[in-house]
């Protein structure tokens, strides 16, 4: 942790989601809003299909920096705009790619950007986490 | 119905305690793909110095569910799950979460912002633990459409 430099990609990986990750974090959040496990559902709103929870998102997002963090109680903020949704095909799923750099660097402090993509397109928007340096 | 304007200011009573339990992080970890053992094995929480396995980031939200429940119970907010939109979250800790907390969650209402039918509500839930310290404060901006109800 001595040397950082803005730019630096710390940490990176993919997650796949199928229907049942959908279920499993429902059940898990307590949030059963039918449009992440009901197509009809989804579609009778103007969706496109079944979407992955804007907060499963968040939560993979975060889950990519923990090993290199070590310590949690080293993040101090973490904040995202829900831009785009993540589309999960009953069949194929949807994989949800992570990618970790140092935006900013203080004294005290680092800001992580995560970038944060879908089907080749970005969900989150300004998805910062801002971390104790260590 | 719009959403009604004199929710800003207004402070929710505190939710009552929810207490955190271990089996409950092991399978919100597994949910959110949180890999770190501190979130399942409580011999390596223990080696960071918790006393349980610790909750990953984004279970706060679990607590702070409980408050925009009673947003969404508020008779007249002009507020509805089925025209309701998660714009943005964001958390501000002072500490994680840990198996064997008992938190409460007190919801204030930040503002309104009205764009042509929509509203944007922003909306933070301090969460705090059995002795009153802060542990995190939980920040949801929802957008609310226009909509026939």
């Amino acid at each position: 942790m001595t040397e950082l430099t803005v730019g630096d990609v710390i940490a990176e990986r993919s997650v796949h989601l199928t229907r049942e990750s959908l279920v499993r974090y429902a059940g898990a959040s307590g949030d059963f809003n039918p449009i992440h496990y009901r197509d009809d559902v989804a579609v009778a709103v103007g969706l496109p299909g079944v979407l992955a929870h804007g907060m499963l998102t968040m939560g993979i997002a975060i889950g990519t920096v923990e090993q290199w963090l070590g310590d949690p109680a080293r993040v101090l903020e973490y904040g995202v705009r829900f831009t785009r949704p993540v589309l999960v095909d009953p069949e194929t799923g949807a994989d949800v790619h992570v990618s970790a750099k140092i935006g900013a660097l203080d004294d005290d402090t680092a800001r992580i950007d995560l970038t944060v993509t879908a089907a080749a397109t970005t969900v989150l928007g300004k998805a910062q986490v801002r971390v104790r340096r260590a | 119905m719009p959403v009604n304007p004199d929710l800003v200011g207004r402070v929710f009573p505190p939710t009552p305690p929810y207490l955190v339990g271990r089996e409950k992080v092991r399978e919100f970890a597994r949910a959110v793909f949180a890999e770190a053992p501190q979130h399942s094995d409580v011999d390596a929480a223990r080696n960071l110095g918790y006393a349980d396995v610790v909750a990953p980031p984004t279970f706060a939200m679990v607590v702070q569910d409980i408050t925009l429940q009673q947003l969404l119970a508020e008779p007249g907010s002009g507020i509805e799950l089925s025209r309701l939109v998660h714009a943005e979250q964001r958390f501000r800790y002072t500490r994680p979460i840990v198996a064997g907390d008992e938190l409460t969650a007190t919801l204030t209402v930040g503002g309104i912002r009205t764009l042509g039918g929509n509203a944007m509500v922003t909306s933070d839930a301090e969460i705090v633990d059995a002795t009153g310290a802060h542990v995190v404060t939980a920040t949801s901006v929802l957008l609310v459409g226009e909509g026939a109800a």
